[in-house]
C-alpha cells in the first residue's frame, strides 16, 4: 500500500490519487495491443469464426495458405516487389539525401520538399493517377510498375532518415578527408558512408516494409499474374472473412517484427 | 621527417561576398617559405574564410593563389597537397589511431612496410609512440589533437593549415601544446598558416602575425612590431591591453595631451585627429625626475586593484581622461602605492608612445 | 617576395565555371530520385489535375466540379468524411492524452516498454489490424461472444460494416500518430516547471492545468493535425470496416473509377481532396513550424 502514497510527479501528487490515470492508460494500451496481436492465436483456431481462445487448435488455415497457388504467387510477388523497391529506393534516396545536404544552394531546399510530397499527397489520388498513366503505357499489372510506384513512396522515407543521420554527423570529417587527398566521392565512400550506415540500413528495411505493407497503390496497379499479397488480402476482406487471412496476417506480423527488431539492433549498436 | 624545400604562398586580389556581406575584401598576402604565419582576428573577421580559401573549400569570387610557382586557386582541395588540422580534430571514429594516420598515405598509394614505418615516425614526432592500436574514443583531448597533427604531416605536405586547433583544450594543456607546435614547426620547417582569435597564442607561436578584421588585413608584422607599433586602433585594441588618450598633434613629433607635451616614438605620418596609445604595463610610477627618453603625465589616483601577480592603478588626467598603469606586485608593493585621490606621476618611454590616426573614435 | 600582379577580376570567370560544375554534380546525385518522383507521381497527378477540367467530349469545362455541388451524394461524402475525421481525432485526443501523460511521467525503463507497446501496432500492417477488427467486431466475433456471455447484451450488436466499426478501426490506426508526437513534446517539458509551480503553492491539479497542459499544446496540436489530415484521405479502413456504407472521399473516388469508370469525376474529387489536404497542411506548418520536421535541409 505504500506505493500508493508515494509522490508520483514533481507536483507531489500521489500514485493513489492518480490511479484512475494509470487505469485509463492501461486500457488504452490494451486497446492498442490486443487487436494487433490477437490474430496470432486466432489463426490457430479450427473454427471458421476464429475463436479466442480457440476451442480446437489447428493448422488448417496455414495449410490452406501454403497449398494455394494464388496466395503463394502473391507472396512471391510481394517479396519480389519489396526487395526490388529496397534495391531501387535506398541508393537513390541516400545519394539524393547526400547531394541535397552537401549543396548549399537554394534549390536544394525546394527539391527536398518536392521529394517529400509522395507521403503528403493522399495515396488514393496517387494510385488512380498512376493507374491512369500505367494503362496508357501498358505498365499495369507488371512488377516493374509496382516497383517504380513503391519506390516513389519509399524514397521520401529514405531521404528523411538519411538526412537526419547526416545532420548529426560531423561533416568536418569529410572535409578533412578531402584535405588529406581524397576526392569527394572517395571521402563519401570511405568516411561518411561507414558512419551513416545504420541509417542507410534502417531506411532500406523501411523501404521494404513500405512496399510489403502497401495496399492502395497495389490495389490499382498490381494484378493479374503480379498481384501482391496485400491486394489479394484486401479483395478477400471486402468479399468475405476468409480465415486464411488470419494465418497470413500472423506471418506478416512475424516478418515485420523480425525486420524491425533487426533494424533496431543496428540502431542500438555503438554508432561509429 | 625530411625537410622539404619550403614553399611560399602568394595571395592576390582575393574577394568573397556572401549576399551583401563582404567576407574577404581584396586580400593580398605574401607568406615566406617555411614561415609560421598566424591569421589573428575576432569571429567574423574573415580569418577562417581566408584559411578555407587557401584549403580550397571556399571558392572566392575572384583572386589568385599561388603555392610556390603553382597557381592553385582553381584546384580541388584534395589536389593541393595541404595538411589540415581542425578545431574539433575531426578524427575518423571508425578507424583506430594508426589507420587514421595512414589514411593520407593510403590515398597516395603508400602501402605495407613503408606505410607502417612512416606512420610510426609521425606518431613519434607528436610523442604518441605506440598508440597506433588505440581507438579514438579512448584518447584524451590533447592526445586526439596530436593524432590529428600526425595525420596532417605524415605525408609531408608542402603547406600546413590549422584552424584554431587548440581552442577546445583547457588552459594549461593549451599553453603546453603551443610550445610543442612551435617546436614541431621548427623541426619540420613547413610553411604553416595558423588561425586563432587568441592574441596571446598568436604572440607566442608566430614568425609573423596578420591581424584581420572585416575581411581585410589590418597589419602584417612580427609579434613584437604588432605589439609595440600597432598601425591602427583596431590592432592596438585587439592585442594586449591599451589605453587611448585624446591628444592633438603639435608638429610631427610632438603632441599635447591633457595640457602636457609628449614626444612620439615615431613621427605621425598624417595630420588630422588621433589618439595616443599607451600600454598599462609600460607605465611606471615616477619617484624622482623623468629621464631624457621618457614622457610623463600627472594624474589623480582613482582606484588601485590587486590582481595577484600584478596590480592595476586606475587614474584620471586633468581633463577627465582615464588612464591605467599596471605593475608587477612584489611583497608589500600594494602598501607603497599612493592612495585614492593622491596625485601621481606616471612615466613611460618615448618609444612606447604611439600615435594612432583616429579612424572612428 | 613574389612580384606578380594578376589582372583585376583574376580567375573570376574560371571560378564561376567551377562553381557551376560543382552545383551540377551535386544536383546529379539527386537527379535519379527526382526523376522517379516526377515521372511516377508529379506528372500523373498533374495529368489527372488537367483531366478534371475536361468533360467527356474532351473540351475544357467545369462540369465535374459543378456536379460535385449539384449531386447530393458528394455533399454526403464530404459530410461523412469530416464526421469521421473529427470524431476520430476527438476520440484519439481523449484516449491518447492520458496515455501519453502517464507514459511521460514514468521512469525511463517503464516508459520505454510502453513506447514499444505503442509502436507495435504502429509498425504492424494496416491491413492486418483492420482485419483483426473485422474478426473481433463481427456478429460471431470475440466482442459479441463475450458481451453476451457476460450478460451485457442479449443480441449480437452490429459493430462492423457501419460507422461504429469504421470509427473503432480508424481510432486504432490513428492513435499512435497522436500519441507519439505528443509524448515527444511532453518528455521535453522540464520537470522544473512543475516543481516551481508546486513550490509556489499550486495544487497538483492547478499545476497541471496552468503549467503542464499549456506546454504540451504544441505536441498535441501537431498530433491532432497529423491525425486529421491522415483521416481525410484514408481509404482502407472505411472500405473494409464500413461495409460499403461509410463512403469517405477516397472511397468515393475509388468507386467512381472501379464502378463507373468516370475519370473526370474521380479526378475532380481527387483535386478537391488534395487542395483540402494541402490547406490543412499549410495551416499545420505555419502553426507549428513543421517545415523543420518534414525536411529542412539547412533548417
Amino acid at each position: 500500500m505504500s506505493w500508493f502514497s508515494e509522490p508520483a510527479s514533481p507536483t507531489q501528487i500521489t500514485h493513489g490519487a492518480r490511479l484512475w490515470l494509470y487505469v485509463v492508460a492501461a486500457l488504452v494500451l490494451a486497446f492498442l495491443i490486443v487487436p494487433t496481436l490477437i490474430v496470432i492465436p486466432m489463426s490457430f483456431s479450427e473454427s471458421q469464426y476464429l475463436e479466442f481462445p480457440p476451442r480446437e487448435w489447428s493448422l488448417r488455415w496455414y495449410r490452406n495458405y501454403f497449398a494455394s497457388t494464388a496466395w503463394m504467387q502473391a507472396t512471391v510477388t510481394s517479396f519480389q516487389a519489396g526487395a526490388l523497391t529496397t534495391v531501387l529506393a535506398t541508393p537513390l534516396g541516400t545519394l539524393a539525401a547526400y547531394g541535397l545536404f552537401a549543396s548549399r544552394y537554394r534549390w536544394a531546399h525546394m527539391i527536398h520538399v518536392l521529394m517529400i510530397t509522395p507521403i503528403i499527397v493522399p495515396v488514393i489520388l496517387v494510385a488512380i493517377a498512376v493507374f491512369y498513366v500505367y494503362v496508357k503505357i501498358k505498365l499495369v499489372n507488371s512488377l516493374t510498375g509496382i516497383v517504380l510506384a513503391h519506390s516513389m513512396l519509399a524514397i521520401p522515407l529514405v531521404i528523411m532518415i538519411v538526412t537526419s543521420a547526416l545532420k548529426s554527423y560531423d561533416m568536418n570529417q569529410e572535409m578533412v578527408a578531402r584535405s588529406l587527398g581524397a576526392s569527394r566521392a572517395r571521402a563519401f565512400l570511405s568516411v561518411t558512408l561507414p558512419q551513416i550506415r545504420f541509417a542507410v540500413i534502417s531506411s532500406a528495411l523501411l523501404a521494404f516494409l513500405t512496399s510489403f505493407d502497401e495496399v492502395v497503390l497495389a490495389m490499382f496497379v498490381s494484378g493479374g499474374g503480379n498481384s501482391t499479397l496485400t491486394r489479394n488480402m484486401f479483395l478477400a476482406l471486402r468479399d468475405q472473412i476468409d480465415p486464411t487471412i488470419a494465418a497470413i496476417s500472423t506471418l506478416m506480423i512475424v516478418v515485420t517484427t523480425a525486420l524491425l527488431a533487426f533494424s533496431q539492433r543496428f540502431g542500438q549498436t555503438h554508432r561509429g | 621527417m625530411t625537410r622539404r624545400a619550403a614553399v611560399p604562398i602568394a595571395v592576390r586580389a582575393l574577394c568573397k561576398t556572401y549576399g551583401k556581406v563582404l567576407a574577404l575584401n581584396d586580400v593580398e598576402l605574401d607568406v615566406r617559405g617555411g614561415e609560421f604565419l598566424t591569421l589573428l582576428g575576432p569571429s567574423g573577421s574573415g580569418k577562417t574564410t581566408l584559411l578555407m580559401v587557401l584549403a580550397g573549400f571556399i571558392r572566392p569570387d575572384q583572386g589568385s593563389l599561388k603555392f610556390g610557382d603553382d597557381e592553385v586557386i582553381r584546384l580541388a582541395p584534395h589536389k593541393r597537397d595541404i595538411g589540415m588540422v581542425f578545431q574539433n580534430y575531426a578524427l575518423f571514429p571508425h578507424m583506430d589511431v594508426a589507420t587514421n594516420v595512414a589514411f593520407p598515405l593510403k590515398l597516395r598509394g603508400v602501402k605495407g612496410a613503408d606505410q607502417q614505418r612512416r606512420v610510426e615516425v609521425a606518431l613519434q614526432t607528436v610523442q604518441l609512440e605506440g598508440y597506433g592500436a588505440r581507438r579514438i574514443d579512448e584518447l584524451s583531448g590533447g592526445q586526439r589533437q596530436r593524432v590529428a597533427l600526425a595525420r596532417a604531416i605524415v605525408f609531408e605536405p608542402r603547406i600546413v593549415l590549422m584552424d584554431e586547433p587548440l581552442s577546445a583544450l583547457d588552459k594549461q594543456l593549451r599553453e603546453r601544446m603551443q610550445i610543442e607546435l612551435r617546436q614541431l614547426h621548427e623541426k619540420l620547417g613547413t610553411t604553416t598558416i595558423y588561425v586563432t582569435h587568441d592574441q596571446r597564442e598568436a604572440l607566442t607561436m608566430s614568425d609573423r602575425i596578420a591581424v584581420i578584421s572585416g575581411g581585410r588585413i589590418m597589419q602584417l608584422d612580427t609579434p613584437q612590431v604588432i605589439y609595440e607599433q600597432p598601425k591602427n586602433r583596431f590592432v592596438a585594441e585587439f592585442i594586449g591591453e591599451s589605453t587611448f588618450l585624446k591628444a592633438e598633434l603639435d608638429g610631427a613629433e610632438l603632441c599635447r595631451c591633457a595640457g602636457q607635451v609628449l614626444r612620439l616614438g615615431r613621427a605621425a605620418s598624417a595630420r588630422g585627429p588621433g589618439v595616443v596609445m599607451l600600454r598599462p604595463e609600460r607605465l611606471r610610477i615616477l619617484q624622482g625626475e623623468a629621464g631624457g627618453t621618457e614622457n610623463m603625465l600627472t594624474a589623480r589616483v582613482v582606484n588601485t586593484i590587486y590582481q595577484g601577480d600584478s596590480f592595476l592603478l586606475q587614474a584620471q588626467l586633468a581633463d577627465g581622461t582615464a588612464l591605467s598603469a599596471r605593475g608587477m606586485a612584489g611583497q608589500g608593493s600594494l602598501a607603497s602605492l599612493p592612495g585614492v585621490g593622491a596625485q601621481v606621476r606616471l612615466s613611460f618611454s618615448v618609444a612606447d608612445t604611439v600615435w594612432l590616426a583616429d579612424a572612428a573614435a | 617576395m613574389n612580384r606578380f600582379a594578376p589582372s583585376p577580376g583574376a580567375n573570376a570567370a574560371g571560378l564561376r565555371r567551377d562553381d557551376s560544375v560543382e552545383r551540377l554534380a551535386l544536383f546529379a546525385l539527386s537527379a535519379p530520385a527526382l526523376l522517379l518522383v516526377l515521372v511516377t507521381m508529379i506528372a500523373p497527378v498533374a495529368w489527372l489535375f488537367g483531366l478534371s477540367f475536361l468533360d467527356d467530349a474532351g473540351s475544357v469545362s467545369l462540369e465535374h466540379y459543378r456536379r460535385m455541388i449539384d449531386q447530393p451524394s458528394y455533399g454526403r461524402t464530404f459530410l461523412v468524411t469530416f464526421q469521421v475525421s473529427l470524431l476520430t481525432t476527438a476520440i484519439c485526443i481523449a484516449a491518447g492524452y492520458p496515455l501519453a501523460y502517464a507514459v511521460s511521467q514514468m521512469p525511463t525503463r517503464a516508459a520505454n516498454l510502453c513506447l514499444i507497446l505503442v509502436l507495435l501496432p504502429f509498425w504492424t500492417s494496416l491491413l492486418v489490424r483492420t482485419y483483426a477488427w473485422l474478426v473481433l467486431l463481427q456478429r460471431k466475433g470475440l466482442i459479441n461472444e463475450w458481451g453476451i456471455r457476460l450478460g451485457w447484451w442479449d443480441e449480437p450488436l452490429a459493430l462492423v460494416h457501419n460507422m461504429t466499426g469504421t470509427l473503432i478501426g480508424m481510432v486504432h490506426i490513428m492513435l499512435p500518430f497522436l500519441v507519439l508526437p505528443l509524448l515527444g513534446a511532453m518528455r521535453a517539458i522540464d520537470a522544473d516547471y512543475q516543481k516551481a509551480a508546486a513550490s509556489l503553492g499550486a495544487s497538483p491539479m492547478r499545476a497541471f492545468w496552468s503549467v503542464f497542459f499549456p506546454l504540451s499544446m504544441p505536441g498535441l496540436l501537431a498530433g491532432t493535425l497529423i491525425v486529421f489530415i491522415l483521416c481525410l484521405g484514408f481509404y482502407v479502413t472505411p472500405a473494409v470496416l464500413g461495409g460499403g456504407k461509410v463512403i469517405m472521399v477516397s472511397n468515393h473516388i475509388a468507386n467512381d473509377i472501379e464502378l463507373f469508370f468516370n475519370w473526370g469525376a474521380a479526378s475532380a474529387l481527387g483535386v478537391v481532396l488534395l487542395v483540402l489536404t494541402l490547406a490543412f497542411l499549410f495551416v499545420a506548418v505555419r502553426l507549428l513550424r513543421l517545415d523543420k520536421v518534414l525536411g529542412g535541409v539547412h533548417g
